[in-house]
């Protein structure tokens, strides 16, 4: 059933995406394919164990993110799958009293290493949050502040492009060109979200991180922002936390399963849904807890 | 059956139960509210009262009586050699020409202690203005010039109706003949009350009529620019830092408790440091707006450090998150979100501190900021006084017109207030952002 249902939305975006062009959609797919199969893990974790101060959240996590895939975790609240997700940019090093052990590489470099800055990771790893927290600044504000103190513009007309094509990779400039200079806070809860997502592909992260985006939306932002996660698998490698199981079946490609602080079970996420290995999962995916 | 009836609950009429507490529950409310109205308007008929008593007391230091005189400028009074030079000018005998024309006036006065109590109803100022005059324009010298010129501060209270008339002469300032030639002066129309300018644009006197509060607002002002330059700057720097950089240990845990506890210190401890460091120590100024400055700095630091951490806490922890998110470095969060967001608290924060640094005079005291200056401050480190401090000394005068001055100089620090208020809340609802 839930393939099915993932089934009908793909269609439904090549249709779309082959009104514009059929040729492209299926290069890109093939190339994709060749990616998923060919490319070494993009992310790799193994062993990880988080502590909030005596308090353990994570137990030994070992998972491998690919390129170009939408990574789902899912799992009942408290599991650990945002302490796991906050581990992937060091988002965990602001809390006072956190602390990580195991490895995570990314592109096979330990990203707890003392050589890497935190900043430099966080341009390579972005991160968008469950209630959508644009600054209160412009919507034009927004974009540009990751560009700016990055220094990738070089002049004004640079960060102007910069800012068109992040708003409009994130669907959203048709919707605010003409209030580019109003508050990003006056937008709808969608729209914010969705600034949100422009400005964290604004930095032209390769990893972008989403902490359940859509919870706070209605059904109808919701299905926007997963129409655009789809269409951004083809130039990021995305990591997603949901609680929704029909959001996760959707847009992923694998999916893993958190419970209490372990990390159950991680596969496609066709296997998961419909044939997995463990009982927990199997519940869990049913309705049976959580 | 019994068994069952025991169990299980009896039915109760809840609707009545609620209906019989809701009269009491409504009661209490009531109650509630009308103490609250009337605190209220206990606050409000006691702010009336305080101000219908500071105005009423004050508001006639708006207006000073002059009269008006002709005087014969005589070139053997003011420039016998005729040089013409300004330090001649100035040192002429202006006081004697104020005589001569009061005395000229009432010819008929004749005894020496009668001829002496009608030259004390010119103030000292009248020649003071004479002599400007002249500076400003030598030609006058030999005219006979009709002049509007200030009474004593006696006649100005009987003119202004707060020495009684009709009581015993025994038991006034002014004697009945002063009071003839005062009415004597008022039939022929040259006694008139003008708007008192020079009550806003000198400092104080001996002499009540004289005595002007610019002089003390201007020390005020300075001392404050010193103030808020020195304990706004420092103040927000020590919150952002222990809010958003320090460790949490024993360290910042004893540092936050002093300053806590520094918030509480008695004010006048703070005068005695700045007279042991700023003065014995440093050797800097006595009674100097900058070291006025320093001391209330020090004093106002705690409640701005205090009010500005509060202010940065209740800055929403997802917009750090987004900044960190972005790959913006700590200090980069800071600066360019959480404290932009947080400024309106902060400012809050220093305006309580400022409105407690303007009302203080007993750190001051330590300083020698309490005392009698007559030149206007010209700079920082030129010795001056406050407003608080130029209350306290008219307060403390013996005469009638200081009192009026006190209320005047009452209004005047709350106007200052207010402005600084008005300013603040200016600010505030510009740095304010809108989500």
């Amino acid at each position: 059933m839930f393939r099915e249902n993932m089934e009908a939305d793909v269609t439904f975006d090549s249709d779309d995406a082959g009104r514009f062009d059929p040729d492209t959609d299926d290069a890109y797919s093939s190339t994709e394919e060749m990616a998923v199969v060919e490319s070494p893990p993009k992310i790799i974790s193994r062993g990880v164990d988080v502590f909030y101060g005596d308090t353990q959240a994570l137990f030994g996590v070992d998972i491998d993110i690919r390129p170009n895939e939408v990574t789902a975790l899912i799992g009942p609240s408290g599991c650990g799958k945002s302490t796991f997700l906050r581990c992937l940019n060091r988002m965990n090093d602001i809390i006072d009293g956190c602390s990580v052990r195991g490895s995570i590489t990314l592109d096979g470099r330990d990203i707890y290493a003392k050589s890497v800055d935190t900043v430099h990771l966080r341009a390579r790893v972005g991160m968008v949050f469950q209630k959508p927290n644009p600054f209160p600044k412009s919507v034009y504000d927004n974009v540009a502040y990751g560009p700016k103190i990055h220094g990738l513009a070089t002049d004004k007309d640079d960060l102007d492009a910069i800012v068109h094509s992040s708003l409009e990779r994130a669907g959203l400039l048709d919707e605010v060109k003409d209030r580019l200079h109003e508050p990003g806070t006056g937008l709808s809860g969608g729209q914010q979200q969705r600034l949100c997502i422009a400005r964290a592909i604004a930095v032209e992260p390769e990893v972008i991180l989403m902490d359940e985006p859509c919870s706070a939306l209605d059904p109808i932002a919701t299905s926007k922002i997963e129409d655009l996660i789809d269409e951004m698998r083809n130039n990021y490698t995305i990591v997603i936390v949901t609680h929704n199981m029909q959001q996760a079946a959707r847009v992923s490609q694998r999916t893993a399963f958190f419970h209490l602080g372990k990390m159950i079970e991680y596969g496609h996420t066709d296997t998961i849904f419909t044939n997995p290995n463990e009982v927990r999962t199997r519940d869990y995916i049913t309705g049976r807890f959580g | 059956m019994t068994e069952l009836s025991t169990n299980t609950p009896k039915p109760r009429d809840v609707s009545a139960i609620v209906t019989a507490g809701l009269a009491k529950r409504y009661a209490a409310e009531r109650r509630f509210r009308a103490f609250g109205i009337a605190a209220i308007a206990i606050a409000v008929a006691f702010v009336a009262l305080l101000f219908s008593s500071i105005i009423g007391n004050g508001y006639t230091v708006f207006v000073q009586t002059h009269m008006r005189l002709d005087v014969e400028l005589s070139a053997d009074a003011i420039d016998p050699k005729g040089t013409r030079d300004a330090t001649v000018l100035a040192r002429g005998d202006y006081a004697g020409l104020v005589k001569g024309a009061l005395r000229e006036r009432f010819a008929d006065v004749k005894k020496r202690r009668d001829k002496r109590k009608l030259h004390g109803l010119a103030s000292q100022g009248a020649s003071y203005d004479l002599r400007n005059m002249v500076l400003a324009d030598p030609n006058l010298i030999g005219q006979r010039i009709s002049v509007w010129l200030p009474v004593s501060d006696d006649a100005d209270m009987l003119i202004k109706g707060h020495i009684p008339r009709h009581t015993g002469e025994g038991s006034r300032r002014i004697s009945d003949k002063e009071i003839a030639w005062l009415d004597a002066l008022a039939e022929a129309g040259d006694l008139e009350t003008q708007f008192n300018v020079r009550f806003f644009t000198s400092g104080d006197s001996r002499e009540p009529e004289l005595a002007g509060i610019w002089g003390a607002v201007v020390g005020s002002a300075l001392t404050l620019l010193v103030t808020i330059a020195l304990a706004f700057p420092s103040g927000v720097a020590t919150a952002v830092y222990l809010e958003e950089f320090a460790p949490r240990n024993r360290w910042t845990d004893l540092i936050e408790v002093n300053i806590n506890n520094l918030a509480a210190v008695p004010s006048i401890v703070f005068g005695l440091l700045g007279l042991a460091v700023f003065l014995n120590f440093f050797g800097m100024p006595r009674s100097a707006p900058v070291v006025g400055g320093f001391v209330l700095a020090i004093m106002t630091l705690p409640t701005i450090i205090i009010a500005g951490r509060v202010a940065l806490t209740s800055v929403p922890p997802s917009v750090r998150e987004a900044a960190y998110g972005l790959g913006a470095s700590p200090v980069q969060a800071v600066f360019h979100h959480v404290l932009p967001l947080a400024m309106p608290g902060m400012l809050t924060g220093a305006i309580i501190g400022m409105a407690r640094a303007l009302g203080e005079t007993a750190p001051l005291l330590m300083i020698g900021m309490v005392a009698f200056i007559v030149d206007i401050p010209g700079s920082f480190t030129d010795p001056s006084t406050v407003l608080p401090v130029q209350v306290y000394l008219w307060a403390d005068s013996p005469e009638r017109a200081f009192m009026e001055k006190t209320s005047a100089a009452i209004m005047v620090l709350l106007a200052f207030l207010i402005v600084m208020n008005g300013a603040a809340v200016y600010l505030r609802k510009k740095f304010e952002v809108r989500w």
